[in-house]
């Protein structure tokens, strides 16, 4: 893992000592709420519908046990217990008072954590694949190229007051589970026809009101050419997005409206214009940089160990985990295990203090004191011996956080909604927890097979629901909850919006509409036909027929 | 917004040294209930309540602002609006935080009020319990 240099470490302690002040000013009345909230805001601290919200950046996704346990105590010593993990590997807090939030940021510096750039017009917490370093089919560890992009990004004066905020991917993988086309700029590790490493960058892509899948604007990029050429994009967009509507601000409004090829050329003309490329990474930065994410000394162990595949037979609760939460791992004997912070009935990412002390202990035990942050709002432990998943599994559902259900319709993408957010329209963990009430039978959630659902509580779309195989869009009809579904969409690397498809439901009837979807689907798929590929088999029509039957 | 809508309407905010939610009471205090709110029924009144709110923005409150509420037969105000109805209680998916909790420890019958039922039966998303103005 990155480890803090006296340059981090500093930036964050003077950081945390500058808001104390100025949130002791506003609590003199020295600052009026105008002065104060652009400051609170470039210090994650949002004033939600019940109370202040503390957003705390979480770089790709990374946690040590360390960091963990230290989050379980915020949840504990400032909040009300609990925390969120978020779609952008963030985790939020919901109840802290704001005279104690500098105390709180203090806390999470020692244990090289903040809250810088976790709102604002500026360029936020890098995301990458939470399998980084660990998936198979991995050209190279996107977390390098994130902390990297980190380092640049971090109070960088020219981008700290964009047009609107601005969101970086980074997957190491062709298989992409990080979202890549729906950020403002994703990067796509990839080779060139010599073999060497590269970047894919693809621009432009976002959710919200005017969803949008990005476009590619260079195919290869090498390693080295990383900044400078990110910083050419991020002057364009600098230059020439709107500000005068916040709602047609961000990049890919700019690219929609100039075209992607045109774009590309502005951004290249920009990129060859500066002087020797002054930002390319020097020889020896980026080895610096890898060496903190070198592969940990794997043991030499044998592939499906006799005792594992025992277990697997005999114990179908094991198979079941197994076959949904467990991926493979690059390394001979090891495995990448998902802990689903979807229980049934639980609302989708939050995590008990406990929970989190309990993962942080089991990470040390059994994953080398690693946790990942999935943007699907799991966790993940990357590096486990497949000998001690069966001992891992009775304590993780001893502890009730082994639901066998990652990728299945109970994994709810589901933002705060109206419960916790201002924002919003309708609620969104409340719909979430229905459906997985209505489908808890795990048996039949296996039959059905992979099925992301996401659910937002207004068109911003932080619940992902453009890119559901089933979304599901809460809006406000004449003050009741009403929510409108699309179905076919999907954040992958085949990424696709969804389509609507038709008159929205009411908040009894939504649960219904779904599962009637999921039954087109039953009825229609082929053998082992997932729900995604029967919709783009047939299109919507089977879908909407048999939701609209009666009307 | 609810400003613009016509009706009686209360002022609310968030106290700003803790976030909590809080209304404006007829003599000048913040209550961390909606039926100790002082509330209006016309434009010119409800102007003159949020000027009153605003006086507090200083060192007391954060973003004051009109919200519709319905008065109930005694007079006390309730919030007519799904959202305002959230902010008085609390979660509607964890009815042991928030001012909702409060009322549970006070209120023995145990009656957590049925969210669910409330937003399926549609508008308005009235406060289930009598909460504590009552209790007290």
């Amino acid at each position: 893992m990155y480890r803090y240099d006296e340059f981090d470490q500093a930036i964050v302690n003077d950081r945390v000592e500058q808001f104390r002040e100025q949130v002791n000013r506003r609590l003199s009345g020295e600052l009026s709420e105008d002065q104060f909230k652009p400051l609170r805001l470039m210090n994650g601290v949002y004033l939600q519908l019940h109370a202040y919200m503390l957003r705390i950046a979480i770089p790709y996704g990374t946690l040590s046990a360390t960091q963990m346990r230290k989050l379980a105590h915020v949840a504990r010593v400032y909040d009300k217990g609990y925390g969120h993990f978020t779609t952008r590997q963030n985790i939020q807090f919901n109840w802290p008072a704001l005279k104690d939030i500098p105390d709180l940021l203090a806390e999470l510096a020692e244990v090289e954590m903040h809250a810088i750039q976790t709102s604002g017009n500026c360029i936020r917490n890098v995301t990458a694949d939470q399998y980084a370093g660990v998936a198979a089919d991995e050209v190279e560890d996107p977390r390098v190229y994130a902390e990297i992009i980190r380092q640049w990004s971090t109070l960088h004066p020219e981008f700290s007051f964009l047009p609107r905020k601005f969101k970086v991917a980074v997957t190491g993988c062709r298989e992409d589970r990080a979202a890549v086309a729906v950020h403002d700029v994703g990067l796509r590790m990839t080779r060139d026809e010599d073999g060497e490493p590269g970047f894919e960058v693809l621009v432009g892509g976002g959710q919200g009101r005017t969803p949008v899948i990005a476009k590619t604007i260079r195919a290869f990029l090498p390693k080295r050419h990383l900044l400078s050429y990110l910083e050419a994009v991020l002057r364009v967009y600098n230059q020439l997005g709107r500000r005068d509507n916040a709602f047609k601000a961000r990049i890919k409004i700019l690219v929609n409206s100039v075209g992607a090829d045109e774009f590309a050329r502005m951004v290249e003309r920009e990129w060859r214009a500066m002087p020797d490329q002054e930002l390319d990474l020097p020889d020896g930065e980026l080895e610096r940089i890898q060496a903190y994410f070198a592969p940990p000394t794997y043991a030499d162990l044998p592939d499906d160990p006799p005792a594992y595949a025992a277990w697997r037979r005999h114990d179908p609760g094991f198979a079941r985990w197994v076959q949904a939460n467990v991926a493979r791992h690059k390394q001979p004997g090891y495995a990448i295990v998902n802990v689903s912070l979807k229980p049934h009935g639980g609302a989708p990412g939050d995590a008990t203090a406990e929970e989190m002390e309990a993962v942080a202990e089991l990470a040390d035990r059994f994953a080398l004191g690693e946790i990942r942050v999935t943007h699907e709002q799991n966790l993940t432990l990357p590096d486990v011996r497949q000998e001690d998943l069966y001992q891992l599994w009775q304590e993780l559902k001893h502890q009730g956080l082994a639901t066998a259900n990652v990728g299945l319709i109970s994994d709810i993408i589901a933002c705060p909604g109206l419960d916790y957010c201002s924002l919003a329209n309708a609620r969104s963990i409340p719909v979430a927890q229905r459906i997985q009430e209505r489908f808890q039978d795990l048996d039949r959630q296996h039959d059905i097979g992979e099925l992301k659902v996401k659910i937002s509580g207004c068109i911003n779309a932080c619940g992902h629901h453009h890119v559901g195989h089933i979304g599901i869009l809460g809006v406000d009809k004449k003050g009741e909850e009403f929510y409108q579904l699309t179905i076919g969409g999907s954040a992958d690397e085949n990424a696709s919006l969804g389509e609507i498809v038709g008159k929205g439901f009411a908040y009894d009837e939504v649960v219904d509409a779904v599962e009637t979807l999921v039954d087109a689907y039953l009825e229609n798929r082929q053998t082992g036909e997932a729900f995604l590929e029967t919709y783009r088999r047939l299109g919507a029509e089977p879908f909407r027929e048999k939701l609209y039957a009666a009307d | 917004m609810a400003s613009k809508a016509k009706g009686p309407k209360a002022v609310t905010a968030n106290r700003l040294s803790d976030g909590v939610v809080v209304y404006l009471t007829p003599d000048d205090r913040w209550a961390e209930t909606p039926d100790q709110a002082d509330w209006a029924e016309h434009p010119q009144a409800q102007q003159a309540l949020l000027e009153r709110a605003q006086a507090f923005a200083g060192t007391t409150v954060v973003a004051p602002y009109l919200f519709a509420v319905q008065p109930q037969a005694d007079g006390t105000p309730r919030p007519s609006h799904m959202k305002e109805v959230m902010r008085a209680k609390g979660p509607s998916v964890r009815p042991d935080l928030g001012k909702q909790a409060e009322w549970g420890k006070q209120a023995e019958r145990g009656k957590q009020a049925d969210w669910g039922k409330q937003a399926g039966s549609g508008r308005p998303a009235e406060l289930a319990d009598p909460g504590p103005g009552e209790e007290r």
